[in-house]
């Protein structure tokens, strides 16, 4: 699994990527009350707004980790948005994107890299 | 935030584990551990205490003081019975909100609870135009709010008289051997009381009110999503100096003694456009919205009639998630041709217009005790 500075987490899974954010950025938006996903076929690239999250304080966009197209999405949390906050680096997943280009997970945090990053 | 100030409650805040925010001027606690959402929640089904010693405090004495505040506010003061309070506005000369505020007639004299960012404005404008009435700033106490169903058991665990206090009655109540003045009063939606206690005593009473099971500590976060469901304004946003007791549907605060034809018409800021609004109306109005689905629409989201209409009909006040109705639930102004309920208008969130509906304030009953 890798990191990125802004809390979003990244796991291959067969030939797409899982993205998500982080139990620490989850904490720190407190409640969330509504997630806009993607539209399945959207192509997007780095830095893309994909997402948009809503919490009891205030709206903060997810951007895209990646180039590539976003192939799935987590319908779930269109009726259960509170999956973000109990489970973020299981259930409470965003998007998957189909990248052609993983070369930018390199660059990534490894998980000891993104905790020295928020302790 | 060292350059913040601290009411009495502030280290108790840290030691409950509270995220501490600039609010006013003050540290404030946005959030305890619980989290806004069952913050809330937990205030709706027993009990919640509240922090509110940012506000301010102000004691207005002399025998004409309940005269010389109706000079400033569009309130019946000298109507008002020993014991009881009223909820209130400061106006200004074009009819518009300089302050809300709670005024009690506590005897031989009018106790005034104000906003925190508006206290020094507020005092400032109570000593220049009250004569003869000493304008007392009361910063030897701290304001405590216990808010919810079980609030009453709560409190009468401490002192069984508040029991019988009704809703907007006031009373001096020894409460844990303090000197507290307590009202049956709140800004929640909820049933409870706001307590001013003396700064010394202020930690032991929020300690001990905390040490029952039903009561959990609440921070501003959850306060303001709960007044938001009960409809209630919060200062600067809602209502402000541009927006009038009229347009913000607060007419109900007017009494007719203070309205054309009373005995005490008029003879407060503004006046002469505000009665005139009550007698013809005004072209916009605060109501509540309700935006499908689950997205929140937030203060500045512009309204409009039509989805592809060009001119703004209204804007949104105050908005957000609304923990007990399980959805977005928001406040703002419309021009009154769609102020009527059920009229659907649409909120223009991240370049797409979507519907929302005027609907009835409170968005969740009110539960006091009458």
């Amino acid at each position: 699994m890798k990191f990125t500075e802004e809390h979003e987490w990244l796991r291959i899974e067969d030939d797409v990527v899982v993205v998500g954010i982080t139990e620490h950025a989850a904490t720190q938006l407190g409640d969330i009350v509504f997630v806009e996903l993607p539209e399945v076929g959207t192509e997007v690239v780095i830095d893309d707004e994909a997402v948009v999250i809503e919490s009891v304080k205030a709206a903060s966009d997810i951007l895209s980790p990646l180039d590539g197209e976003i192939v799935e999405v987590n319908e779930a949390l269109a009726d259960n948005p509170g999956l973000v906050n109990e489970d973020p680096l299981g259930n409470g997943w965003f998007f998957k994107i189909k990248s052609d280009d993983l070369s930018k997970m390199d660059e990534y945090l490894d998980e000891a890299a993104y905790k020295a990053l928020v302790e | 935030m060292s350059d913040l100030r601290h009411t009495p409650l502030f280290d108790l805040h840290e030691s409950l584990g509270a995220k501490m925010v600039p609010f006013a001027g003050y540290a404030m606690p946005v959030q305890y551990g619980l989290g806004v959402m069952k913050e809330h929640l937990h205030c709706r089904a027993k009990a919640g205490l509240f922090d509110v010693s940012h506000m301010g405090q102000v004691k207005l004495v002399g025998d004409g003081a309940a005269a010389a505040l109706e000079t400033l506010v569009p309130v019946d003061v000298v109507g008002l019975a020993e014991g009881r309070q009223r909820y209130g506005f400061f106006t200004n000369d074009a009819g518009g909100i300089s302050d809300d505020l709670m005024l009690a007639n506590r005897g031989d004299h009018i106790f005034v609870v104000v906003n925190a960012a508006c206290k020094a404005a507020d005092i400032g404008h109570m000593r220049a135009h009250l004569k003869g009435v000493e304008v007392v700033e009361v910063t030897d106490r701290a304001l405590l709010a216990l808010q919810g169903p079980a609030a009453e058991a709560v409190l009468a665990g401490v002192n069984p008289a508040v029991a019988d206090m009704a809703f907007m009655d006031v009373a001096t109540v020894d409460l844990n051997g303090a000197e507290c003045w307590v009202s049956r009063s709140g800004y929640t939606g909820e049933d409870g009381f706001e307590i001013s206690v003396p700064n010394a005593d202020a930690v032991a009473l929020a300690k001990l009110l905390l040490a029952h099971d039903d009561v959990e500590a609440i921070g501003l976060g959850a306060r303001d999503s709960l007044r938001l469901e009960g409809g209630l304004c919060l200062y600067g946003h809602d209502i402000d100096a541009e927006t009038t007791p009229v347009e913000a549907a607060l007419t109900w605060a007017i009494q007719k003694v203070r309205r054309t034809g009373g005995d005490r018409a008029g003879g407060f800021p503004g006046a002469d456009i505000i009665l005139a609004q009550i007698a013809d109306g005004a072209d916009r109005k605060r109501v509540g919205l309700r935006p499908e689905g689950r997205a929140p629409m937030r203060e500045g989201v512009l309204l409009f009639d039509e989805a592809d209409a060009v001119t703004p009909i209204g804007q949104i006040t105050s908005g957000g998630f609304g923990p007990t109705v399980e959805g977005p639930v928001a406040m703002g102004y419309v021009a009154t041709a769609h102020a009527a309920k059920g009229t659907v208008v649409c909120g223009e969130l991240r370049g797409k217009r979507l519907p929302l509906t005027v609907t009835a304030l409170p968005f969740t009953p009110a539960n006091f005790k009458r």
